[in-house]
């Protein structure tokens, strides 16, 4: 498979791909972080001049930061949450044998395809609609007081909104583990004795844990950057209570043109997601070699 | 013409080195067969001479010209693959045309050479089907049949036949030797089964961790095994090799006998044991015996030998076919 | 193996398994319904499910009232060129990587791992600069270029764990058969790798198609693909669900069948081959 010649072959090969992808990610981000250094605002043009640290210290001290970290933090938990458990739960159902499966399935995994822009602006108007909404009419057949969600619950709007979208993918690929196990150590588990609470907790989830944890790295890795969502419903309000980094940084960047300060807040964000990437890449990389 | 030959031909894969410097001659129309065990560099040799591998220093000429160079395609080698390598989205006669239209050859030309050698290889009936919907030893047939139609100085195979079953194994394996003698070509045939080697070479290449431990036709590795390691290998079931006190009364560190070469008996003889194991194959009878004082010997009986496990026999070992090896495994 | 599963049960799941499911598909459906109304039915109160008067008005008004023509173009353009360009840089690499490995090799494809980590806040600013001067904002070449890059990371990975299922052995014979590089890659290399690429296509042109942060952030009404056009509906004045619902359920539905079809290839490319 090797010879000198098959090897200067394929390194020139990769050399568009390696390259490509190493300006795209080298250029803007020494750009980030030299703008993170300035004192440099859209608006004031030619007026930039070295800022050191201090955009980093008056983004980390704002009072917004520490609202969008944790509301980052929340929106992320809670859909992992979500989508963890509902995902096992969905994935253990669609492996059971009932009449139009298939079906169900398509029905199930159909929320991952819908664009982010349309999901939240359906649910914003047309479920969570105080007036309209399916939910106000539920509520009302129930007797009970409507909500008016996004003004209301704002971060927990978003989450079900966010985890509607990624309960799909959680499903998707539990059930692709789940019917990777093999029936025979299942069977093996039956004839030992073992009731179904605990092979589901002895067999099946021990073989689950795997896939588990790659749901839980790669949607924190989307889940840290949601942002259409949180543009089209709540615009990261009322008040901060629902914006997150990724919307703070937007916010200052395009909405209030300071360059300077985005940028700080850019490297954060980074850094953030590499404390998970660092995680996610020693998992993927194990696999590798496998 | 296909006459090979290696000079000084070493190979590293990074910073282990896998076949050290040797040199070997391949005459025009020999079948060379490459054996020894697992991991000894038999596949890293062929792929040099297939021009799959750089060699790390030395010279491969093929036809007295310098081939180490070249590329595979350019050397006029064929080769048979251990998984066969089919190409799976192409009928048998595509398989079977691929490298003559890669030749440039002309349609009819190829038809009529793709039609024939599929004849020679009772394939005719089976040139539409994918590979996928062949049984092993016709996938077999058709990687010999691409091997074949470009008419090459040299087929290498690569343990061809470790796929197949036992008794297919022995049928491929006449094929393959019918197939030398007809067409006269040049083959290098890899295999860690000695039987193979044994049933099919003009001359074995015994590799043992990347050395050349001995060359020489099928008998002559039998009857003079150079050393210690092609003793133990050529010859089924295996040569006993016996060290301690029975050794050094013949003046040798480890000395030989192979089990065709023992003479059991019921009644008298100079060694005697008590039988562990005895197989009937009907034509032969394997008696492995622990000899007191020398371990255990497994010999070989013509025909039926009537013994139970656990009786104790003699054995007479033929001294003028007695081998001894010195103390660094050389025959003496 | 399978034991025979009492009709009993099977019908308890069947119940479960449809009633979940539509309560999960219902915000698709109820959207898919509501194009299909007028305005004044789309927010009755109590809501007509199936009895309503069916039209077809909200699809001609999208189009005629905002050219909704142009931004379906400009998603098919966006998300087509960039997966395409995309197939192009990654198939000779993914081949380099998964037929003539190095001890680098694997470093490469982990590197190309973590850009897709990158946070895109982390390279917003620069990039939008950029783009502003270089005249990208606001053009299909700029989104292309940007979603790309986006998704290189995982075409390549992709087209890696396919093509590392071909057996080199297969390669070898061919070059044994006397192929060049060339002739190797289009004669036994594609033919055999083609569903692998027709997935990596299909999900790449489902990512790009759903992609909503570059698209909202670098584009406004000349090169808007239909994440950024529809996000126009959520300011006050375009509450018309009827027509947000039309233009909805046609950005949706094409990308709701391919991914239909690739619901497999999508566990592995999402998941960088991790879980198969
Ligand atoms: N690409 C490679 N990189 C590093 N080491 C290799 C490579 N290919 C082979 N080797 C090593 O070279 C040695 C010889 O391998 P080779 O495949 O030639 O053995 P073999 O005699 O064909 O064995 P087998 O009978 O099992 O096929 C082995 O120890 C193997 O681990
Ligand atoms: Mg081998």
């Amino acid at each position: 498979m090797a010879t000198l010649r098959t090897r200067s072959a394929a390194r020139l090969m990769m050399t568009p791909a390696v390259l490509t992808l190493f300006v795209w990610m080298i250029v803007p981000l020494a750009m980030t972080l030299y703008f993170s250094l300035l004192r440099y605002n859209l608006l004031m043009p030619g007026m930039e001049e070295w800022a050191g640290t201090l955009n980093y210290r008056y983004f980390l001290t704002d009072p917004a930061f520490g609202a969008a970290l944790v509301n980052t933090l929340l929106l992320v938990g809670g859909v992992l949450l979500i989508t963890i458990v509902g995902g096992t739960l969905l994935a253990l159902l669609l492996d059971q044998p009932f009449f139009g499966q298939g079906i169900v399935r398509l029905l199930v995994i159909a929320p991952f395809f819908v664009m982010p822009t349309v999901s939240a602006l359906v649910w914003k108007n047309m479920l969570m609609h105080p007036v309209y909404g399916i939910f106000a009419w539920i509520a009302r057949l129930f007797g009970l007081q409507p909500v008016d969600w996004l003004a209301n619950l704002p971060l927990f709007s978003v989450t079900m909104i966010v985890a509607w979208q990624w309960l799909p993918f959680a499903t998707l690929i539990l059930l692709t583990a789940l019917q990777s196990l093999d029936e025979e150590q299942k069977e093996a588990a039956e004839m030992d004795g073992a009731g179904p609470i605990s092979r589901f907790i002895y067999i099946v989830l021990p073989h689950l844990a795997r896939a588990m944890t790659v749901v839980v790295l790669i949607e924190t890795i989307f889940l840290l950057s949601v942002f259409a969502e949180i543009l089209v419903t709540t615009n990261g309000g009322p008040g901060y209570e629902s914006t997150n980094i990724t919307y703070l940084v937007y916010a200052q960047a395009l909405l209030q043109f300071d360059v300077g300060g985005a940028s700080a807040g850019g490297i954060v964000a980074v850094i953030l997601a590499n404390i998970v990437a660092i995680f996610l890449i020693r998992l993927i990389g194990k696999n590798l070699e496998a | 013409m296909g006459s090979i030959t290696l000079e000084k031909v070493s190979k590293s894969f990074g910073t282990t080195n896998v076949i050290p410097e040797i040199d070997l001659e391949i005459a025009d129309g020999e079948f060379v067969v490459f054996v020894g065990p697992s991991g000894c560099g038999k596949s890293t040799l062929l792929r040099i001479i297939a021009g799959l591998e750089d060699v790390t220093s030395g010279t491969i000429r093929i036809d007295g010209t310098d081939a180490t160079h070249e590329a595979p395609a350019k050397r006029g080698l064929s080769m048979v693959f251990q998984s066969y390598a089919l190409y799976p989205h192409m009928s048998v006669y595509g398989n079977i045309a691929f490298p003559l239209k890669m030749a440039g050859e002309d349609k009819s030309a190829i038809d009529d050479k793709v039609r024939s050698a599929a004849r020679v290889l009772n394939l005719t009936d089976y040139l539409d089907r994918k590979p996928r919907q062949l049984s092993g030893g016709q996938r077999q047939r058709v990687a010999i049949g691409r091997a074949i139609v470009r008419q090459p100085k040299a087929f290498l195979f690569d343990e061809p036949l470790s796929n197949l079953d036992a008794a297919l194994r022995v049928n491929m394996r006449l094929e393959i030797s019918e197939l030398h003698h007809q067409l006269k070509t040049t083959m290098i045939y890899v295999t860690h089964d000695q039987v193979e080697a044994m049933t099919m070479a003009d001359k074995i290449v015994v590799l043992n961790a990347g050395r050349i431990e001995q060359v020489g036709s099928p008998l002559e590795l039998y009857r003079n095994p150079k050393n210690l390691f092609v003793a133990g290998f050529i010859g089924s079931p295996k040569m006993n090799l016996i060290d301690g006190a029975a050794a050094a009364r013949e003046k040798a560190a480890t000395i030989g006998v192979r089990p065709e070469h023992i003479v059991l008996s019921k009644t008298e003889g100079p060694w005697q044991g008590k039988v562990t194991v005895v197989e009937h194959l009907g034509a032969d009878t394997f008696v492995h015996v622990d000899v007191d004082g020398v371990g255990s010997v497994t010999a070989r009986a013509p025909g039926e030998f009537p013994v139970k496990h656990g009786e104790r026999v003699f054995l007479t070992p033929e001294a003028e076919k007695l081998y001894r090896f010195a103390e660094n495994g050389e025959a003496l | 193996m399978a034991r025979a599963i009492t009709t009993r049960r099977k019908v308890t799941f069947t119940i479960i398994g449809w009633l979940v499911g539509f309560v999960i598909f219902f915000p698709i459906l109820w959207t898919i319904l509501t194009s299909f109304k007028t305005e004044g039915e789309a927010i009755a109160s109590p809501p007509h499910f199936l009895f309503f008067d069916w039209t077809l008005q909200s699809y001609f008004d999208v189009q005629s009232r905002s050219n909704y023509f142009k931004h379906v173009m400009n998603s098919v353009v966006i998300s087509f060129g960039s997966t395409l360009i995309g197939l192009a840089i990654a198939i000779p690499a993914a081949w380099a990587m998964a037929f003539s490995p190095t001890k680098r090799t694997k470093d490469v494809l982990m590197w190309m791992l973590s850009t897709k980590m990158l946070p895109p806040v982390g390279v917003l600013v620069p990039i939008y600069l950029l783009f502003r001067d270089w005249g990208l904002l606001d053009t299909r070449l700029g989104l292309v270029i940007v979603l790309t890059m986006i998704n290189l990371p995982i075409i390549v990975w992709m087209l890696y764990t396919y093509f590392k299922e071909i057996p080199g052995e297969i390669l070898e014979a061919s070059r044994m058969d006397g192929a060049s590089l060339a002739k190797e890659i289009i004669y036994v290399l594609t033919p055999m790798a083609v569903p692998g690429i027709a997935s990596t296509l299909l999900l790449n042109i489902i990512l790009a198609w759903n992609e909503a942060f570059w698209t909202l952030n670098l584009s406004a009404a000349n090169a808007a693909p239909l994440t950024a056009f529809i996000a126009s509906y959520s300011s006050p004045e375009g509450l018309f669900w009827a027509k947000l619902s039309a233009a909805s359920t046609l950005a949706i539905a094409p990308i709701l069948i391919l991914g239909w079809f690739s619901q497999r290839q999508l566990v592995r490319g999402l998941t960088f081959g991790a879980v198969k």
